[in-house]
């Protein structure tokens, strides 16, 4: 009798195990609002604890590693020079979308302008949605997720740095992702093409809105757009604003294929930033409040950065059905 | 049995049972993950290897022990769970108990030394592990998962052929019997 109870001693601790891991999975499906809450569960805390520093060190270590070679090795002023080109360089590509942005608003009031003058007679409501985010902080990749399926990265800032969840992630070239787990010293970003990421996005040539949904694989897709609408390969993607995270007009990518389907068609995008290679980011601190404003109404005030989290900022984002779209992003 | 486990001698099946000098499993392990996480940022081509499993599987197959086997398939795979984000924590952990279980039992009734049987072993478990994740998935999260694809088979080929390498180059770490 003994010996048949230690020959099954494994098979009773496998059952065991397993059953508690199912049991642990069967509770966090259950408490999915307390994650939706925010809180990071300690185990994660723990592991992060671990993890980060090693790959913080091993990033100071390379880029160290690098350092010495670009900076002695080889030519030092040149190396200087590029780097000081190079951060001009970004902001310029910064500032040059904020202009493009402006001068395509500009353009699509004058032809509603023109439009109201030819039907004075025709009712009309016209509603804007505004938002800045000016401050920034700049921050390096230090490492990413475990797991092959989960794209997701770690940034050397934290908590410390003021940031908080939700905030967007972005590169001179695009948008990275959003912030979903903040620690002291550093921060967990979802990347846009995880399969649990969606971002609000629109044609930056037909303005016609979508949601860019993450689909696991390295090309996110853009959903919710009928097949009667012409998309072509190259055709630019750009946020819209509507999930309240990123600014409207940052670019997100250009269309890599699209095949029509039921009932929405199949468009993957190739992304403007280097999901696969990012170093160095920024993230946006101030998260977006959505404002809707009447011309005419003074009353409204202008986009204000906050740090209010966007789940209590609903009221404002219904306020006006006409500008939200049928699938918006739901980050 | 069990004299023969923690001896390092021969077990009932004639197949050597390995030990290892101490903090070596928790070492590879902690280092296992950290690679992974740390290399996953420097391009797509990281998903294609899961250093993880592959010393969930080595240390399995070596230490011939179920028991500790399937318990550190559990720690590994719970610390892979904790440091994605949308993984429930638990989903890795079920899949690398079981192949943990498994590794160690195949062990202990077959010579895994040989780099062939490795690398038929390890695309076995590679694959033996993604049903469990499927399943999981589909079973309790009720998300889509592929059991199968081109990708997965490619990392397969990939995780077996860097298996052969790995195991060798931890075979150094054995304590000489």
């Amino acid at each position: 009798m003994p010996d048949i109870t230690t020959r099954h001693r494994p098979l009773a601790l496998l059952t065991i195990v397993t059953l508690a891991q199912v049991l642990l999975l069967a509770f966090q499906v259950r408490h999915v609002n307390r994650v939706q809450r925010g809180d990071v569960p300690l185990v994660r805390y723990w592991a992060a604890a671990i993890v980060t520093p090693v790959e913080r060190a091993g990033t100071w270590t390379l880029s160290k590693i690098g350092g010495i070679w670009t900076g002695y090795i080889g030519l030092r002023g040149t190396r200087d020079e590029n780097f000081r080109l190079r951060n001009e360089n970004d902001q310029l590509k910064l500032r040059n979308r904020e202009l493009e942005t402006e001068a395509g608003e500009a353009l699509r009031l004058e032809n509603v302008l023109k439009f109201r003058q030819a039907h004075p007679e025709a009712p009309m409501v016209a509603a804007q949605v505004v938002g800045s985010s000016t401050s920034m902080v700049a921050a390096q990749v230090i490492g990413a997720s475990a797991d092959p399926n989960s794209h997701t990265v770690f940034i050397n800032r934290g908590e410390r740095d003021h940031i908080r969840r939700n905030m967007g992630v972005i590169t001179p070239d695009g948008i990275v992702g959003k912030v979903v787990e903040v620690f002291p010293d550093t921060t967990q970003v979802l990347l846009i093409n995880d399969r649990e990421s969606g971002v609000g996005a629109l044609f930056s040539a037909t303005r016609t809105h979508g949601v860019l949904k993450g689909s696991g694989d390295p090309e996110p897709r853009m959903e919710y757009i009928v097949n009667d609408e012409k998309v072509q390969p190259g055709d630019a993607i750009v946020t819209s604003g509507e999930d309240r995270i990123f600014p409207k007009g940052l670019p997100i990518g250009v269309v890599a294929d699209a095949k029509q389907s039921n009932p929405f068609q199949i468009i993957r995008v190739r992304t403007a930033a280097r999901l696969d290679r990012l170093e160095d980011v920024l993230v946006l601190l101030s998260l977006q409040e959505l404002n809707l404003k009447a011309p005419g109404d003074s009353s409204a005030a202008p986009a204000k950065p906050t740090s209010t989290p966007p789940a209590a900022q609903q009221p404002a984002a219904k306020a006006s059905p006409e500008t939200r779209k049928p699938g918006a992003p739901q980050q | 049995m069990s004299w023969m486990l923690t001896s390092g001698m021969q077990s009932e099946t004639n197949v050597e049972v390995h030990k290892y000098y101490g903090g070596t499993v928790i070492g590879a392990a902690l280092l296992a993950l950290i690679l992974q996480a740390f290399l996953h940022k420097f391009g797509y081509w990281a998903e294609l290897v899961e250093l993880p499993l592959l010393v969930t599987i080595y240390f399995g197959v070596s230490r011939r022990n179920p028991v500790s086997g399937l318990l550190l398939g559990a720690a590994i795979g719970l610390l892979q769970d904790a440091l994605s984000h949308d993984n429930p924590i638990g989903m890795y952990g079920i899949a690398k108990t079981l192949v943990g279980y498994v590794a160690s039992s195949v062990g202990a009734r077959i010579d895994t030394e040989h780099p062939l049987s490795r690398f038929g072993l390890v695309f076995l478990l590679f694959h033996f592990h993604q049903v469990v994740l499927a399943i999981t998935q589909r079973a309790l999260l009720g998300r889509s998962a592929p059991l199968i694809n081109l990708h997965l088979f490619l990392a397969s080929l990939i995780s077996a052929s860097l298996a052969v390498l790995l195991f060798a180059l931890l075979d150094r770490l054995r304590r000489p019997a």
